[in-house]
């Protein structure tokens, strides 16, 4: 088996009294299509920005292509190739999407002159905005925003992308689109984590999947043996709000 | 057109997925008005340079107000417009460089006009030392620390008996000159530090960093999380606007001949500055220059007002934000731009 890609060990988070995550613990291989699901408030987004250094434990480690990044910041995890979109965007507003991507190729990717503008460029491409490039981002709409969040990522030349509920909000017509662009990239091999209540679109494309509820993780496995799960069910379907729905459908 | 493959990182592949029929990208960053407006710059400061020999003094001195309001707008601008930093205690380098120019020239003897960059690099030496201190907080924390600050670089610069201590002090430095070319001298120093710190912050808002500082404005976690240094922009940007302010305290002094804590290090300055980049345009390097001069005439042709005068410039700081949200170069709707500092896509071929 080749050395994990991510390997997160016994992370632990507290927001003064609340315990957001408790000991989790999960690793993920070179190019691996990985998903989370789990039910609001479960400390998914939590989890990311503890992987993507926005956040750090209260314990436990998190080790990236080997080297311990517990102590590293955002930025220097990003360059060493954590790329990651927002479940509520955040985008540069006052700066049109070209610029959004350039300062993700430039600073996340390392790339100067010329070779940024190609890489934001190509990033833009790959998430079907290239046409709106000179549009302010303050003034998307959602849907391009999410694809804003996706084209920044991936102008940091990541290695592992993670993705917090890219299709959440979209409509169903939305959605296939996205998906394909994700598949794509784990073809491209990067390593995949991704946050999504839309289930069907998640299990197209991860050949794994963690349940994760009260900050613990339940389950983790194959898609379905997870979701076919009594624990997960009940835990899942017992907070589901409208609009989500946890049936596997084929796809 | 050649694609530019990405560099490769370690042992990881290129990431991107190659799409087809990715050509090259075209980028363009300055149009036609930034070629106008730039000429018609150059042109006015060259009439600027050139008025020493055509005005009077007074004119002369009260230009050099002027330039240092341009100085502390730019610089205010710097901070809080591109660096996302809103600070209330800039009037710690203002006096530093003041102070810092009364010292090494009166107590030291060392040459004014070599003292002035000095000065302000000073200024420069003492902001880094504190941003350790003031990055501790955010928001309108940040803010108030920044002014509490300034309180106490004034209460250490009054207990020095070399600079008057809390009476202040003359810079008695310029006596051998003429004050004739002293006054003109001081005006063509105050114009080149103007003309110096403007194209400093525009060279540096088209550079890389320049990206970086947008982007740390508009949303910083999500620079942080696309691989910008978030800090170390800021205290980059914060040290700068400490040297431009200590640069413009330094020219003030030089001009008034005197020094006093109560008006060097007063918070009045750090009012003026945020009248000036509201009143002209927040985040952008044309507005602060059209603050000044607004806040400059406003500051002439109101001088018979007396305390009224602050009305009147309340009443116009209200109406420009509430009529003109971006300010007056907001006005203009980005059709303008005399320092492009933003990048334009066209497809390649």
């Amino acid at each position: 088996m080749t050395a994990p890609l991510l390997e997160v060990a016994g992370v632990g988070k507290r927001f003064g009294r609340l315990t957001v995550l408790d000991d989790v613990s999960f690793s993920i291989a070179p190019g691996e299509a990985f998903g989370i699901v789990g039910p609001n408030g479960a400390g998914k987004s939590t989890l990311l920005n503890v992987v993507n250094g926005v956040l750090r434990p209260d314990g436990g480690t998190v080790r990236f292509d080997g080297a311990d990044v517990t102590r590293a910041d955002a930025a220097a995890r990003c360059r060493a190739g954590i790329g990651r979109s927002y479940q509520i965007p955040r985008p540069f507003g006052g700066m049109t999407v070209f610029e959004n991507a350039l300062v993700a190729a430039s600073f996340g990717g390392g790339h100067t002159g010329r070779a940024a503008a190609e890489a934001a460029h190509r990033a833009l491409e790959t998430a079907g905005l290239a046409d709106a490039a000179n549009t302010p981002a303050g003034s998307l709409r959602l849907l391009d925003r999410k694809r804003l969040e996706l084209a920044r990522a991936l102008a940091t030349d990541p290695r592992l992308v993670l993705l917090d509920e890219i299709a959440g909000g979209l409509t169903e017509a939305e959605v296939p689109a996205l998906v394909e662009t994700v598949r794509d990239l784990v073809r491209a091999g990067v390593a995949v984590v991704w946050i999504e209540h839309v289930v069907h679109a998640l299990v197209a494309v991860v050949t794994r999947l963690m349940c994760l509820t009260y900050g613990r993780v339940l389950a983790v496995g194959d898609p379905h043996a997870v979701l076919a799960d009594p624990q997960v069910v009940e835990v899942y379907l017992g907070s589901t709000i409208a609009g989500d729905d946890p049936v596997v459908e084929e796809t | 057109m050649t694609r530019v493959e990405p560099a490769a990182r370690g042992a990881g592949q290129d990431a991107v997925p190659p799409s087809a029929g990715s050509g090259g990208v075209r980028v363009r960053r300055s149009g036609p008005a930034a070629w106008i407006g730039g000429g018609v710059l150059v042109v006015a400061v060259a009439v600027l340079a050139y008025l020493p020999y055509v005005s009077s003094r007074g004119t002369q001195i009260d230009l050099v107000g002027l330039f240092s309001l341009i100085v502390l707008g730019t610089m205010w601008n710097l901070l809080a417009g591109y660096g996302g930093m809103v600070s209330i205690g800039q009037q710690a380098w203002i006096g530093l460089g003041g102070y810092g120019l009364v010292y090494l020239a009166g107590t030291l003897g060392l040459d004014p006009f070599v003292s002035i960059p000095l000065a302000a690099l000073a200024c420069g030496l003492v902001a880094w030392a504190t941003s350790y201190l003031a990055f501790r907080l955010s928001g309108g924390y940040f803010a108030i620390g920044t002014w509490v600050i300034a309180e106490v670089v004034r209460l250490l610069v009054i207990q020095v008996d070399e600079v008057g201590a809390g009476s202040g002090a003359s810079l008695t430095a310029f006596s051998g000159i003429d004050p004739q070319y002293r006054i003109a001298y001081v005006y063509w120093v105050a114009l080149g530090v103007a003309v110096v710190v403007v194209l400093a912050v525009y060279l540096l808002m088209r550079s890389r960093i320049g990206l970086a500082l947008t982007a740390i404005r508009d949303e910083p976690t999500a620079a942080g999380s696309s691989g910008v240094p978030v800090t170390r922009a800021k205290r980059l940007v914060f040290v700068l606007a400490a040297v431009g302010c200590g640069l413009a305290g330094a020219v003030i002094v030089a001009n008034t001949l005197r020094v006093q804590p109560g008006s060097i290090f007063s918070v009045d300055y750090s009012a003026t500055m945020i009248f000036i980049v509201v009143i002209g345009g927040l985040g952008t390097i044309e507005g602060p220059i059209i603050g000044a001069v607004v806040y400059y005439l406003l500051q002439d042709g109101l001088a018979d007002l007396g305390n009224w005068y602050l009305v009147v410039v309340g009443v116009i700081a209200i109406a420009v934000t509430l009529l003109a949200p971006k300010g007056l170069w907001g006005l203009t709707r980005g059709r303008l731009s005399v320092f492009p500092t933003g990048y334009r896509v066209g497809r390649g071929t």
